[in-house]
């Protein structure tokens, strides 16, 4: 089963999930990360691939992207990195990603990666569905990973029970109509979207995305989600901190 | 019969195209993948686009039989003179066209992405003729480096935003161009300049520079009694001008294609942009193509002088015709572009914009057969590349 599906069977409300980008702010930084994360009730993580080109990402990822590509990081050193903390880390690990990097790298190639370092969930926000489908879909099921698709304010409905049917891990909520990136607080139309997707009753756990930054976005979103991914504004963090007091930035949150 | 360098019903040329967008753009997209065929092709879009690319643009543009070329290089040498558009290069087919689309579909304000400027004048001159608001992205160095067209744009009464992340260039205003429209996705158009992007615009685009090669077949046959020449020669950047070129002869494999590629200071110098050469099979800006990129599948930033050519990619469309064949991939360098634009200025009087001196500059690395008719798609005029030319002249 799923790791992700795992988790959710014993917990379905305030899941918090963490992004950061692997290779910043220092290269080597990816194991501790994870390690503090996950000793401080992070429920899942994401684990950025960096990207030269980032289509979906505000100007935080981005600029962690460039720093982390600037110190040296790539997909062969973030498997090394992930397959050296396999066995004491206890917290899933999603990889987010660019399509063009899996298909560089070799699609098969990856999948076998992800298996040696445990990780059975990916997001890859420039793969439609329907490449998905007709490219993808297979290749990962023999490998047993699962794709997390995104829905938007602009999703039919219609194409979310399409996403929904697909779904195995969890849907990405995105949260506006935006790239990622903090807006400060939740608007009324963010609220309504939110119910409008909570009545439909999806039977997969729901995960809202982008623009949550702060306890009180975090809250607010979770009484009409599962739980809520934060990025940039952990992306801040390690960039004026460090990656020491991680602990400090959950606290934060939950 | 449909014909096999057209695109699929799902924007596929063989293995290239498709729609490799976020999830936050697919709305926008299938709002102008349901509606593009149906508005190019309704007698209504038709009359009005040919209306102004007739009265606005001035086409048809003349097929220019060059004497002194030919005699030069003992062939008959034809320009086709997009140079004498309007706005100065055959950006604005398109420009007129999308425009017209974006009106139908009721949209209130127009982003584009530009290298050199010229898409980005093209998009602000139909912008101001239909009074819709215009932003253009436009990366921080090419600002610096294509001042006269920043100040074009912004008479036109285009806002001009620098593409400040990643090396600054076209590829990234690209990034931004998209990103603005994942932020607007309900009155926004994304006014792309080139065949390159996610199905349907490297379709779309190349339609509407079609008008190049129809023109083209008339023109010869009044020339030479025949409407087929033996060779089209055409630069290629994202490639909209060289699929305008070679659109009406894709199908007829006696017509020899060829897209040639900036090499910058060398193709393998490390400074080139000749993705055909540099470039693998990846994903880039929506569609699968061929682009320069390292073994981690991270784009390569390439290098012309030429700001038109400035591009990582190739449009899909061009990578299956490389792939199969169908087109001859040659390429040349910063000189050899330079060294063909005073060549033409001096033989015939027309300075020639440095992206088009690129065909031109292979004329010189092919034999000719006597009689070989051949015509040089002239995509642009070299006004805004007087201030390189005046630099590198001896």
């Amino acid at each position: 089963m799923n790791s992700l599906k795992e988790i959710f069977k014993n917990k379905s409300q305030n899941l918090c999930s963490v992004f950061f980008t692997a290779g910043f702010p220092g290269l080597n930084d990816t194991q501790k990360i994870i390690t503090d994360l996950g000793s401080n009730g992070v429920d899942f993580i994401e684990v950025g691939l960096p990207y030269s080109d980032p289509l979906a990402d505000g100007p935080t990822i981005q600029h962690s992207s460039e720093v982390a590509l600037g110190n040296g990081i790539n997909l062969d050193v973030i498997f090394e990195q992930l397959q050296s903390i396999k066995e004491t880390n206890k917290t899933p690990l999603v990889l987010m990603g660019y399509l063009n990097q899996i298909l560089k790298y070799g699609e098969e190639k990856f999948c076998e990666q992800c298996v040696a370092c445990g990780i059975d969930t990916v997001i890859l926000p420039d793969l439609p569905m329907i490449e998905y489908e007709t490219h993808y879909k297979q290749l990962f099921a023999n490998y047993g990973i699962s794709n997390v698709f995104l829905i938007t304010p602009q999703t039919s409905e219609e194409r979310i029970i399409k996403i929904d049917g697909l779904t195995d891990a969890f849907i990405y909520v995105v949260a506006s109509a935006s790239i990622t990136g903090a807006k400060g607080e939740i608007s009324k139309e963010q609220i309504t979207y939110f119910e409008r997707i909570k009545a439909m009753n999806l039977k997969s756990t729901l995960i809202v995305g982008f623009g949550i930054s702060s306890k009180q976005t975090f809250n607010t979103v979770c009484n009409y989600a599962n739980g809520a991914i934060i990025g940039s504004a952990f992306i801040k963090f390690l960039d004026t901190n460090g990656v020491d007091n991680i602990d400090e930035f959950v606290e934060g949150i939950l | 019969m449909k014909s096999k360098f057209q695109a699929d019903k799902n924007g596929y040329y063989g293995q290239f195209g498709g729609a490799f967008i976020p999830e936050l753009l697919y709305p926008n997209v299938k709002e102008l993948e349901d509606n593009y065929l149906k508005i190019i092709e309704s007698e209504s879009f038709q009359k009005e686009y040919k209306g102004l690319l007739k009265d606005y643009v001035g086409r048809p543009t003349p097929l220019y039989l060059a004497p002194r070329l030919s005699e030069k290089y003992g062939a008959h040498i034809y320009l086709k003179r997009e140079d004498l558009n309007h706005t100065g290069a055959h950006k604005v087919n398109n420009t007129i066209g999308q425009i017209l689309i974006a009106k139908q579909l009721g949209k209130k304000r127009i982003i584009a992405e530009t290298g050199a400027g010229q898409h980005g004048v093209a998009t602000a001159t139909v912008c101001a003729l239909m009074n819709l608001e215009c932003v253009v992205f436009m990366g921080e160095i090419d600002i610096k480096r294509q001042a006269p067209n920043v100040a074009r744009m912004k008479m036109l009464g285009a806002k001009v935003i620098p593409a400040t992340s990643g090396s600054k260039t076209l590829k990234d205003a690209t990034n931004e161009a998209i990103r603005d429209w994942i932020g607007n996705p309900d009155d926004t158009y994304y006014l792309i300049g080139s065949v390159v992007g996610p199905h349907p615009y490297p379709d779309m685009v190349a339609r509407l520079q079609a008008v190049i090669s129809e023109e083209m077949k008339w023109q010869l046959k009044e020339h030479t009694g025949k409407e087929n020449p033996d060779t089209v020669i055409a630069c290629v950047g994202g490639g909209s001008n060289a699929a305008g070129a070679f659109y009406h002869f894709l199908d007829d494999s006696t017509i020899e294609l060829i897209a040639v590629e900036a090499a910058g200071l060398g193709v393998y110098s490390g400074e080139s942009a000749a993705t055909s050469q540099l470039g693998d099979v990846g994903v880039l800006h929506g569609s699968k193509t061929i682009l320069m990129q390292d073994e981690y599948g991270q784009v390569i930033e390439p290098y012309s002088i030429s700001a038109g050519l400035d591009y990582p990619g190739i449009g899909p469309l061009h990578a299956f015709l490389n792939e199969s064949n169908r087109a001859k991939f040659m390429n040349a360098t910063d000189q050899e572009a330079l060294d063909a634009a005073y060549e033409l200025t001096k033989l015939e009087g027309i300075i020639p914009a440095l992206e088009s001196a690129h065909a031109l500059a292979v004329l010189s690395k092919i034999d000719f057969k006597k009689d070989q008719v051949v015509v040089v798609n002239l995509s642009g005029r070299g006004d805004k590349d007087l201030e390189t030319y005046i630099k590198h002249l001896k």
